[in-house]
């Protein structure tokens, strides 16, 4: 039988508050342990929460760029249960009424387009840690990252692989950073997401019983655990057996998912408005506000790249995969106007592969969009040849200087002096009298053995396409 | 709608909430007689009645982001049962 | 000394006819002679108290006093009060000493009152005679056979018996009001959001309000005015301007409309109280007022929707007490699940423990609906029920409890009778309304009776100048306990 697996992704994204989303202890990452649990975090009796405006704010600014519906008024609720790292014994989180509903993200899958559809987006915060270290046999809990506010968006299942639903998680983890919502770093949990997969045969309209998978804190953990839970679910079914609803954990070490036996209980979270806080309104005019604030996103971005740079589908996806990039292409464009192409090229090309290759990401490049361009105007003006000029760009990423300066230092420049290159092509043929018959004979070989002696003469300077010209004028005579 | 032992039993997993046998059938009586009188609320007709959460109807204040917390936490863990470098320690959480 | 206003304690204060010193010192001695005998407060630390004493005779001698500076006054132990332990009347809490003050401390510490102590409750406010508490149960200072009333047993004790000048309560569905009832003294819950919640530690966080309990309308304006205020960290708390709640106590009554609801006049209302009730209200027409019949018709089911709406929000509230970051922890146990219940079983009276299970069960799966949403409707008909009276009256005016204090174990067998005993102060809180007992004489077994004045929406100032110009016109509010 032919299977399809249906996933639908749950991303906690912490956003990027100065203060904790109800109290005003602070949210920075990497403090000693409970040093940032104030008294309403460690939920001491008689404490009370107050919202943060700004992680509002930047729920806005989401839903306003997913083209979701913003909600004018939501309600915060109580989700109670017991665990350690959850000082009140309830959640505060947003349950019938989230403040977004709807909007969706657009994500490409090798050459195919497709949109994924957000059921809802809403606020609530975060728990604190558990610490299985060993303290005599017992657990430790820091309790600085409870209260971190957390934007929680719920996909539709509309997600049909692994790899689909790693390029959904990397729109989002890409939007979020564009919007300045959430810093987006997966290593510190500020973007995590948990996987709800099933899969059903294929042509079937119905979904089959999901397990919730937990602790993907990294694309690739979420590509091999839905690759790894699917197999799991269709190997049961196919040998006749039922999948249990239930909670999963994905273990990298081993890359499979395991039952949470802990998570196994009934739960019964009895959610109900929490009194202590009062409905939320947001007003039209501050959705404005917000929305004149946002950035140009990326899909307007892609389109004008199309528009107005002639930019090819693909290069206009590349370029706006993240603001990073997007920011870059940008400026090293004021620098060069009008060769968005050979800009593209670079940056999709050399740049990025450099950067892959020593594990940087672009805001660690060690060269900016200044230096980018100053390289690229003498690869325009045919100062350097396509070879030269990636010697100039190694030299700069190792930090030597600017490009023109390396090109004096290192005597780089091309020759693209007509007479001068007339004078060495002259010289080549007077001395290569051999391989001047040859071609006259129809050896085509025998030209490329000419241009390479030009070229070996000049010391690889002269400008490869002057030298073909000009030795192709004098030969043909 | 009458509770059962079993309901007993249930919420006070619910409420983490130690109860034995014995116990669990007093409070059952009592938790009946008290349903009993919260069953009176039924027979009120409130179709289109909004509910009310809040004694007044005013909306969340917002707190302007700023970090107002200083660390406090040696004082806080004065009065924990169990801390050890700066955490509150709690019977070993299995995953 | 014993029934001297706050406005006379300060007047002496303030010529340097007294020092707070002596004043507080004089009430520790009360205590101590007393309170082994009512079991009044929790908590006395005389080095504290004349600490604070002395500080804030030093703060006068400095020239930077205000009207409270010295006044001494005692805490209900729901207030979490910085170094003092804060129990809440609870085993859980029983090792807990307060990190923080509680917003409402902060301000009258900042007035320069002096704590005398913490005093007894029900535990975690549930319960209606004190007999909940941790730590046993309070004598009613007129007869050591009855209860106090409760969940503000202590306080309201305090005050009757002298032991304090004035004390704080809360009330979330009568616990200021009956006990002040119960024990013949003067206590007013303000509106819902007028008195900041931070560190009041939480029983139903949207019927839950403090305020002051003691001897005179006049003294409780005193304090309220320095209670009451917006505080940023409560979000229901109300930014209001802030207003003075005294300032119509003098004004005549002349053209006031007291609305006296059927419902509070019917079948349930002891003898003894409906007469004490009904003298009461015949003074009030005598100084200018009229009254006028209103109907509350949903009073009885006020109790039903309280006493869902009040456990479910209960049921979440304690379930910060843990066993993890403060508080008792069982001391034996096989696992963290162990721990939990253990913990809780052990850390939680009955009643408490009985109010978790109903409050656990309403909000659970498939009943939500059915209780939960069907209570919260009931209430907006309750609260509608008062918008309607309020057209036809000023301020409305019947018992307080439907009978005076009843004797020590008397209810604690039928929980559902003890719930019905808040039948008159129940359905304020669940509007929101404030409200206020005065004391307005006697029932048959020489036990006080209460009368309730429940006004509009921060209609404060006006049942204080009630309640004031009832007081000047009777002395009920000046008669001291007989054995005291």
């Amino acid at each position: 039988m032919q299977w399809e697996i249906v996933i639908g992704l749950e991303t906690h994204a912490q956003l990027s508050t100065r203060s904790k989303i109800f109290s005003g202890a602070a949210t920075a990452f990497g403090a000693a342990p409970n040093v940032q649990a104030c008294a309403v975090d460690i939920a001491l009796p008689g404490v009370l929460p107050v919202l943060n405006g700004a992680a509002v704010e930047k729920a806005i600014r989401f839903g306003l760029a997913v083209g979701g519906q913003v909600s004018r008024r939501s309600v915060f609720a109580r989700k109670n249960y017991f665990y350690p790292d959850l000082p009140k014994g309830y959640q505060i989180s947003q349950y019938e009424l989230p403040i977004v509903v709807g909007g969706s993200i657009a994500i490409r899958v090798g050459d195919a387009e497709k949109t994924v559809r957000l059921t809802r987006a809403h606020l609530e915060e975060d728990a604190g840690k558990s610490l299985h270290e060993d303290f005599h046999g017992m657990t430790g809990i820091d309790l600085n990252r409870a209260g971190t506010p957390l934007l929680e968006i719920v996909s539709e299942p509309d997600l049909r692989s692994a790899s689909e639903a790693v390029a959904y998680a990397k729109a989002l983890h890409s939007l979020v950073r564009w919007i300045g919502i959430c810093d987006g770093n997966m290593q510190e949990g500020s973007f995590r997401c948990d996987a709800n997969v099933s899969v059903r045969p294929k042509g079937s309209d119905t979904l089959g019983t999901r397990c919730e998978i937990k602790n993907l804190n990294s694309f690739r953990f979420l590509e091999h655990a839905i690759n790894f839970e699917a197999r799991r679910q269709i190997e049961i079914l196919e040998d006749g057996g039922r999948i249990e609803l239930e909670t999963r954990l994905y273990d990298p070490d081993r890359d499979e998912t395991r039952s949470m036996r802990s998570k196994e209980e009934a739960h019964d979270y009895r959610y109900f408005p929490d009194p202590d806080l009062l409905p939320l309104e947001v007003s039209e005019a501050w959705i404005e506000e917000v929305r004149r604030s946002l950035p140009e996103l990326p899909e307007a971005k892609r389109a004008r790249y199309v528009a107005e740079y002639g930019l090819p589908a693909y290069d206009a996806a590349m370029l706006t995969a993240s603001q990073e990039m997007a920011v870059f292409f940008e400026d090293t464009l004021k620098h060069l106007p009008g060769e968005p192409k050979l800009v593209a090229n670079w940056l999709m090309g050399e740049l990025s592969a450099w950067l892959n290759r020593s594990g940087l990401e672009l805001a660690a490049s060690p060269i900016r969009p200044a230096q980018l361009a100053g390289l690229l105007a003498r690869v325009k003006d045919l100062t350097l040849s396509g070879k030269m000029a990636k010697e100039v760009f190694e030299a700069m990423m190792a930090g030597e200087g600017e490009a023109d300066a390396i090109i004096a230092a290192r005597g780089l420049k091309q020759i693209s002096d007509t007479g001068a290159i007339e004078k060495i092509v002259d010289e080549v043929l007077a001395a290569n009298p051999k391989s001047v018959e040859e071609f006259r004979a129809g050896k085509e070989n025998a030209f490329n053995s000419l241009v390479g002696q030009v070229m070996k003469a000049t010391r690889g300077k002269a400008n490869p396409q002057q030298v073909n010209e000009i030795l192709k004028r004098k030969l043909g005579g | 709608m009458a509770l059962s032992l079993e309901d007993v039993h249930r919420i006070a997993y619910l409420a983490r909430i130690a109860v034995q046998d014995a116990e669990a059938r007093q409070v059952l009586g009592q938790l009946q007689g008290i349903f009993g009188l919260i069953e009176e609320m039924q027979a009120v007709d409130t179709a289109g009645i909004a509910p009310m959460a809040h004694a007044q109807d005013v909306t969340q204040r917002l707190r302007e982001d700023r970090v107002a917390e200083t660390d406090q936490h040696p004082l806080f863990q004065s009065v924990a049962p169990q801390v050890e470098a700066g955490l509150y320690l709690v019977p070993k959480v299995i995953e | 000394m014993l029934n001297a206003s706050l406005k006379e304690l300060a007047a002496r204060l303030s010529a340097g006819k007294l020092s707070s010193v002596d004043l507080t010192g004089e009430f520790l001695k009360r205590i101590k002679a007393l309170n082994p005998r009512l079991n009044a407060f929790i908590t006395v630390d005389e080095a504290a108290s004349l600490a604070e004493a002395r500080a804030a005779d030093a703060l006068r001698a400095a020239g930077r006093a205000t009207p409270l500076t010295g006044i001494p006054i005692a805490w209900k132990d729901i207030f979490c009060t910085r170094g003092w332990l804060t129990t809440c009347g609870s085993k859980i809490l029983s090792n807990f000493v307060s990190p923080y003050d509680a917003h409402v401390v902060e301000r009258l510490k900042a007035a320069g009152t002096v704590s005398l102590g913490k005093t007894n409750m029900d535990e975690f406010a549930m319960g209606s005679s004190n007999e909940t508490s941790f730590y046993g149960p309070v004598k009613n200072p007129w007869d050591e056979r009855a209860v106090p009333g409760g969940s503000s047993g202590g306080s309201a004790a305090a005050v009757a018996a002298r032991l304090a000048p004035a004390a704080t309560g809360t009330d979330t569905g009568g616990s200021i009001r009956q006990p002040a009832a119960l024990c013949g003294i003067s206590g007013i819950k303000p509106t819902y959001g007028v008195v900041s919640r931070y560190g009041m530690i939480a029983f139903a966080s949207s019927l839950d309000q403090g305020g002051p309990m003691a001897k005179s309308a006049e003294d409780l304006a005193w304090l309220l005015n320095a209670m009451a205020g917006f505080d940023q960290r409560d979000s229901t708390s109300l930014n209001r301007e802030p207003e003075d709640d005294g300032r119509d106590l003098e004004r005549p009554l002349t053209g006031l409309r007291i609305g006296l609801p059927r419902e509070y006049f019917a079948e349930g209302l002891a003898a003894d109280v409906a007469k004490a009730v009904d003298v009461a209200i015949a003074e009030c027409r005598k100084l200018g007022a009229t009254t006028v019949e209103v109907s509350l018709p949903k009073t009885r089911l006020s109790v039903p929707a309280y006493y869902v709406l009040a456990p479910a929000e209960a049921s979440s509230n304690l379930a910060r007490f843990d066993g993890v970051r403060y508080g008792y922890r069982a001391p034996r146990y096989s696992d963290l699940m162990d721990m939990y219940r253990k913990t809780r079983a052990e850390g939680f009276g009955a009643e408490v423990k009985r109010r978790i299970l109903i409050g656990t069960y309403v909000l659970s799966h498939g009943y939500y609906d059915a209780y939960y949403l069907q209570a919260q409707k009931l209430r907006r008909l309750i609260a509608d029920d008062f918008r309607k009276a309020f057209e036809a009256c000023d301020v409305i005016m019947g018992p307080t409890s439907p009978t005076t204090a009843f004797n020590l174990g008397e209810r604690t067998a039928d929980p559902v009778q003890m719930y019905l005993s808040d039948i008159y102060t129940i359905a304020v809180n669940l509007a929101g309304l404030p409200g206020m007992s005065i004391p307005c004489g006697f029932g048959d077994k020489g036990r006080p009776v209460g009368l309730q004045i429940v006004g509009n929406y921060f209609a404060e100032a006006k049942m204080l100048n009630v309640a004031h110009r009832y007081q000047k016109a009777t002395d009920w509010h000046l008669r001291l306990p007989p054995n005291i």
